[in-house]
């Protein structure tokens, strides 16, 4: 149970002159509508994870981390690996943030972001199986929000998918049921990658990466991730706005063609390592 | 053909692709409480209670120009088929997270400066589509309350299921269907306010699942305001009312 800032004055004037500005289709930092802030990807700089990412998304940077290690499976799902994703805001990422167990706000991109990834079969989980039903790899992405200047659901989705295309885990050979590490090292299988693309609606407009002031003027938040068939696989509404079914519609095409755009992007940034 | 979906098109519980499961709303079932309501959703069973408008405590937490809406949703640890741990999971969190936001656009808070409203939904037995469930029986209840909102909250979920779309997907289509899709709707307003996917959807399927779901939100409606009229106007002719869609 966590409850919203009360808007202030100032806050009032701020959303009224970022209206007006909507209405010409320019925003408070200079961008279109439909435009994204700079994206950095720095992969691999963690040496003790076996993937890692620090991305940079205008001002919000967010790390991943992915840790692999030998777990069971899930009793009904025995020739399946499992997938983890966990994410914190931490007490340095801006003024607002506290130290503590992780708010609804935390539990909620962590979700969205595992949603994104699951819902895709972005892993092959069926390839993380070493013995059926008893040993199987477990994929844990954590995510830690370094500097929070909005958007953190795309930030995050970005850095946990880099670290997972450039993650290298220990191949196991099985020998009389018992398993033995081998030296060498192997890719995670993927099948596909998800782009997520997460819009604001303030006033009438729809617009694309809303910053922390963006977001504290929204009425409405929606993200969405795409497969690379332009599927759509997750989506989250969030915010005490509302959607009409026509901007609904016009916000999966943005999704799906902006998804497409950046999916060569991300690849190739998380690529360069 | 899966299993989920027969040859002629019938699903798993002999429903057909635009029916929902049987729903039964009764308004002012807790004594205690200011606005209450139930729920049966197929097989869910789900009770909610509305507190509030009241005094907020901790005092710092009280708005000064609105009332501050909370909402829980919680499962009881023998509602499911393994005992869940009563303590609130992340999925749970999240889900009274989307649920205040899915019904916060209904209520005129501004008429109720410096209080809190509680909304308690307790899942008592669960089935595939509780959020909506709980969403649609905590808008009744808060209508129950008396509390000033624009327009009612209807929820229902549409899906893919067998390689089709379906409407309002029970627990097993859930588990083993492609796609599910929660959708809440204010009905007057014409306005969205949940929407969640879990599962793949091309962009026509994603439009045909939003315009199924708003469909069953319009059906779903109507029940509620059913079940408030037998409480509030038992002698209403209940033929008389102009049915939407």
């Amino acid at each position: 149970m966590s409850v919203k800032k009360t808007t202030t004055i100032v806050e009032q004037l701020r959303r009224a002159q970022m209206s007006e500005l909507l209405a010409m289709n320019k925003r408070l930092d200079g961008r279109g509508l439909r435009d994204y802030r700079e994206l950095r990807i720095d992969v691999g700089l963690i040496k003790k994870a076996n993937g890692s990412a620090l991305v940079s998304l205008g001002n919000t940077q967010v790390i991943a981390g992915i840790k692999v290690e030998v777990d069971e499976p899930f009793p009904d799902m025995p020739d399946k690996g499992l997938f983890i994703c966990n994410a914190e805001v931490l007490p340095l990422a801006s003024p607002y943030a506290e130290p503590g167990p992780p708010d609804e706000d935390a539990i909620e991109l962590a979700r969205v972001v595992d949603r994104g990834i699951r819902e895709s079969e972005m892993i092959a989980l069926d390839k993380l199986v070493i013995i059926s039903g008893k040993k199987v790899y477990a994929v844990f992405a954590d995510v830690s929000v370094l500097n929070s200047d909005g958007n953190l659901f795309d930030a995050t989705s970005y850095a946990v998918v880099a670290a997972l295309l450039t993650a290298r885990i220990p191949k196991y050979d099985v020998q009389n049921e018992m398993l033995v590490k081998s030296e060498e090292t192997i890719p995670l299988p993927i099948n596909t990658i998800p782009i997520s693309v997460t819009m604001a609606k303030i006033g009438d407009s729809i617009i694309v990466d809303p910053t922390a002031e963006e977001e504290a003027c929204m009425d409405a938040r929606i993200t969405m991730a795409t497969d690379e068939h332009g599927r759509i696989c997750a989506i989250q509404k969030g915010g005490s706005g509302t959607f009409s079914p026509e901007q609904l519609t016009e916000i999966a095409n943005i999704a799906i063609s902006i998804g497409k755009e950046r999916r060569e992007k991300i690849s190739n940034l998380a690529a360069r390592e | 053909m899966s299993r989920l979906m027969s040859e002629e098109g019938i699903r798993i519980d002999g429903r057909r692709w635009n029916e929902l499961r049987p729903v039964k709303i009764e308004v002012g079932v807790l004594k205690n409480a200011d606005g209450s309501s139930y729920i049966e959703f197929g097989k869910n069973k789900i009770v909610v209670a509305v507190y509030g408008p009241k005094e907020v405590h901790p005092k710092h937490m009280a708005l000064p120009d609105r009332s501050v809406l909370r909402c829980r949703y919680h499962m009881l640890p023998f509602s499911v088929e393994e005992r869940k741990n009563p303590a609130p999971s992340r999925r749970e969190i999240e889900i009274s997270k989307i649920t205040r936001e899915a019904l916060e656009p209904a209520l005129i808070l501004e008429d109720y400066p410096r209080t809190v409203i509680d909304v308690f939904i307790e899942v008592l037995q669960s089935d595939g589509g509780s959020r909506c469930a709980g969403i649609t029986a905590a808008s009744v209840a808060l209508a129950d309350a008396g509390i000033n909102m624009r327009d009612l909250v209807a929820a229902c979920a549409a899906g893919k299921v067998g390689g089709r779309i379906v409407l309002d997907i029970n627990d097993e289509e859930d588990k083993m269907g492609e796609a599910d899709m929660p959708v809440a709707y204010l009905p007057n307003l014409k306005q969205i306010s949940l929407l969640q996917l879990d599962g793949k959807l091309t962009a026509d399927e994603y439009r045909e699942c939003l315009n199924l779901a708003i469909s069953g939100c319009m059906q779903v409606y109507n029940m509620q305001r059913e079940a408030l009229m037998k409480k509030y106007f038992s002698t209403a002719d209940k033929g008389g009312e102009d049915e939407e869609e």
